[in-house]
């Protein structure tokens, strides 16, 4: 029982937070929303530079063939960064499951998102629209919760579905089955859907950490320097307390978001609960975050020039994606009142990590 | 990241958990914040050492079983599955006993720990004066050093189990001249010895949890003096970190707490709505969080860390999480909720009014939350003082 990373995956963490803090500045973020595809293929390429679509990629597929243990890092300073999709799409789910499906679609495709040369947008029955699916190369679409197809973009009919988040690109898709490889039906697309659903909560989950921490260094900063009363208002209880608040809050997701991250690198029976709590509790903090920021910037942190908002809107965003609150609360509930989890002292590990 | 326990820690639970099945009283024991309680306590505690069970961290030569902290967790969640008696001396094995590890001579840890292990000698805190409660540093009871001895003035409040203790732990003001945070000594002071008054004080449950100890002149040896003379702020938050952060409420309490919450919400699902349904898996959820939190400092622990700052968040998070889970509990209850358990129809409310009480002390006790709150943002989060 170790429940720590390792130097060599904080060290990976570290890098990336260079790398982004370095590349994808508030600055950058802006300038991407004010283009169409809202998206740098040049990052992307960069990113791929370090490893980061590939990380999930088996070696032999020129990825980094590492878990989602080193990935949830990964994602907690994409969310530090404000860096939104396509990582949890392609990096977080369609590289795993490409890997699961195996075949031509796999030995094409892994090595395209390993080098940063293919975007996958991934569908899912939980949510009636698609992240960046006009920038895919490939989409990864379900029909019904029991038929999972792969589609080229040109077969597609995107909608485009502007989003309170600028960062956001969503679509509704329409595809016909004729242009369309079926990657599993029943059974197997069911479970390979669930899956992606756990690895898109648990990318999200991990996000809103880095979202959310990102929004307590803002605030501390600004508190720390505007002035009221003579004094930096950092200094008086009202405001400290509501972030000690949501560091509280942050702090406790953290594990939780290690857990699941564990879980299902390891497959574990209880993987589902094990994000589902996860994802429920990041998202909160974030939200919380976001909240809490806001109040903290005063009608300065209200504005469209102060860039705390490219985080908040991060925050609600998480709640919209890979199910919302209701959903994960219900996985939860579902496991421990009809006894399936075995709960009470000493039972956190059992069951399947 | 390895989640699974090694055999030498299946083998550690497998066996605290048939010593516990086999020598946990069957029927609760009376509280020991009364006379007869105490004496039940200790000598449940007395059997628990006598196995080898009071303190499985420490060395064996004080009472432990040589274990780790990792395994200490472990015995700790076996603990409350058997729902055996609460530690009497907690004050002693998870507050003094580590403070005592890290700053004691090796005549001090010959002298205290195996006592404390056995609880033959049951200790109070003695920290809050009558102007000092949150504002620590403002103490003014005096410890004058005579010859080999501290000669004692002044007064303590709130001192747990004082009623019924033989010992107490506290700061006190060796340099008259001093003020705040200087000039103060963590000093051991038996409470049988002349010039100590101990008034126990009624708590909002009617018992006598804690006390005032009056000092007029109490003489204690210097030797009592734990670490330096002058350092005694440095080895009070030691202690606090130690109280806050990881001993004084493992999460197996919570754990616990929350597995009773659940089964009382499957005992009366016809008169829960979905909303306090959810509210009740949420306590849950924080009650898991707590546990991994935990595991998580043990195994940096473990690795060679320390515990810092962040030991407020631990406090600020099992305090709330306490009174939130008791909360739900009584709104299930619902109409019986506040029937003590004499009343005909009490039938079911088990005790879950007597422990909400107990709740509501947790954001008092162990430095209040709002003190917390004020370290956090302070010390992790840097903000301005």
């Amino acid at each position: 029982m170790d429940f720590r990373f390792t130097d060599d995956q904080l060290l990976l963490q570290s890098t990336v937070r260079d790398f982004l803090a370095r590349e994808h500045t508030p600055k950058t973020l802006r300038k991407l929303w004010e283009t169409e595809s809202g998206r740098s293929r040049g990052l992307w390429q960069r990113l791929a530079e370090i490893g980061v679509p590939g990380l999930l990629v088996p070696e032999e597929h020129g990825g980094m063939g590492l878990s989602e243990i080193e990935a949830v890092l990964i994602h907690e300073e994409a969310g530090r960064a404000a860096r939104a999709e396509p990582l949890v799409a392609t990096m977080a789910i369609a590289a795993p499951l490409l890997r699961e499906v195996g075949g031509e679609l796999a030995t094409e495709f892994l090595p395209k998102i390993a080098a940063g040369e293919a975007i996958v947008a991934v569908g899912h029955p939980a949510t009636p629209f698609i992240e960046d699916a006009h920038v895919a190369d490939l989409l990864l679409i379900p029909r019904g919760d029991d038929a999972l197809f792969a589609v080229p973009r040109e077969a597609v009919r995107i909608t485009p579905q502007p989003a309170n988040d600028p960062s956001r690109r969503l679509a509704s898709v329409a595809f016909e089955e004729r242009h369309a490889r079926v990657l599993a039906r029943g059974e197997r697309a069911r479970a390979l859907l669930d899956a992606a659903l756990d690895r898109g909560a648990l990318a999200c989950a991990a996000q809103a950490l880095g979202a959310c921490d990102r929004m307590l260094e803002i605030s501390v900063a600004y508190t720390s320097q505007r002035k009221q009363f003579g004094k930096p208002i950092g200094s008086f209880q009202a405001v400290k307390h509501m972030l000690a608040n949501v560091k509280v809050k942050l702090e406790y997701a953290r594990p939780l978001v290690m857990r699941a991250a564990y879980s299902v690198a390891h497959g574990s029976a209880q993987r589902a609960v094990h994000v589902s709590m996860a994802k429920l509790v990041a998202t909160e903090a974030a939200r919380l975050g976001a909240r809490v920021s806001l109040q903290c910037h005063g009608a300065i942190g209200y504005t469209w020039e102060q860039d705390l908002h490219l985080w908040m809107r991060r925050a609600w965003s998480f709640d919209q994606s890979w199910g919302r609150a209701p959903f994960h609360l219900g996985r939860v509930r579902a496991a421990i009142l009809d006894g399936s989890l075995p709960i009470g002292p000493g039972q956190t590990f059992v069951g399947g990590a | 990241m390895n989640l699974d326990y090694t055999d030498r820690e299946n083998a550690f639970r497998a066996e605290a958990r048939a010593w516990l099945a086999a020598n946990v009283p069957s029927a609760p024991l009376t509280s020991f914040d009364t006379a007869a309680g105490a004496a039940q306590h200790r000598a449940w505690e007395a059997s628990l050492n006598a196995a080898g069970w009071a303190m499985v961290p420490w060395p064996v030569e004080y009472g432990g079983r040589g274990a780790n902290l990792l395994e200490w967790l472990i015995f700790e969640e076996e603990y409350y599955r058997a729902r055996a008696p609460k530690r009497i001396n907690q004050n002693g094995i998870f507050l003094l006993g580590p403070t005592l590890m890290e700053y004691g001579t090796k005549q001090q840890k010959a002298r205290f720990l195996p006592k404390i292990a056995s609880s033959q000698e049951v200790w109070a805190q003695g920290w809050s004066e009558p102007n000092a409660g949150s504002d620590m540093a403002a103490i003014t009871t005096t410890a004058i050093r005579d010859g080999d001895d501290y000669v004692i003035k002044g007064q303590k409040t709130w001192a747990s189990r004082g009623a019924f203790a033989d010992w107490l732990f506290g700061m006190f003001r060796t340099d008259p001249a001093s003020e705040r945070h200087n000039g103060l000594t963590f000093v051991l002071v038996p409470l049988n010895i002349p010039g100590i008054t101990v008034r126990p004080i009624a708590q909002l449950d009617g018992e006598t949890g804690f006390a005032e100890v009056f000092f007029d002149d109490a003489r204690v040896p210097v030797a009592n003096a734990l670490g330096k003379e002058g350092q005694g702020w440095s080895v009070a938050m030691s202690t606090a970190g130690f109280e806050r952060g990881l001993m004084l409420r493992s999460p197996a309490r919570f754990q616990d707490t929350a597995l009773r919450l659940v089964e009382l919400l499957r005992e009366n699902a016809m008169n829960v709505d979905e909303a306090l349904r959810d509210e009740v898996v949420r306590a849950w959820i924080g009650a898991e969080a707590y546990a991994l939190d935990t595991y998580r400092t043990v195994s940096r622990l473990l690795a060679g860390g320390k515990i810092g700052a962040e030991a407020s968040l631990n406090k600020i998070f099992w305090s709330e999480l306490d009174i939130r889970m008791h909360e739900l509990a009584l709104e299930i209850l619902g109409d019986r909720w506040d029937l003590l358990p004499e009343a005909p129809g009490a039938q079911g409310v088990g005790t879950w009014l007597d422990s909400y009480l107990f709740s509501l002390s947790g954001p008092i006790y162990a430095g209040t939350n709002e003190i917390q709150r004020n370290i956090i943002s302070e010390r992790l989060l840097g903000m301005p003082k």
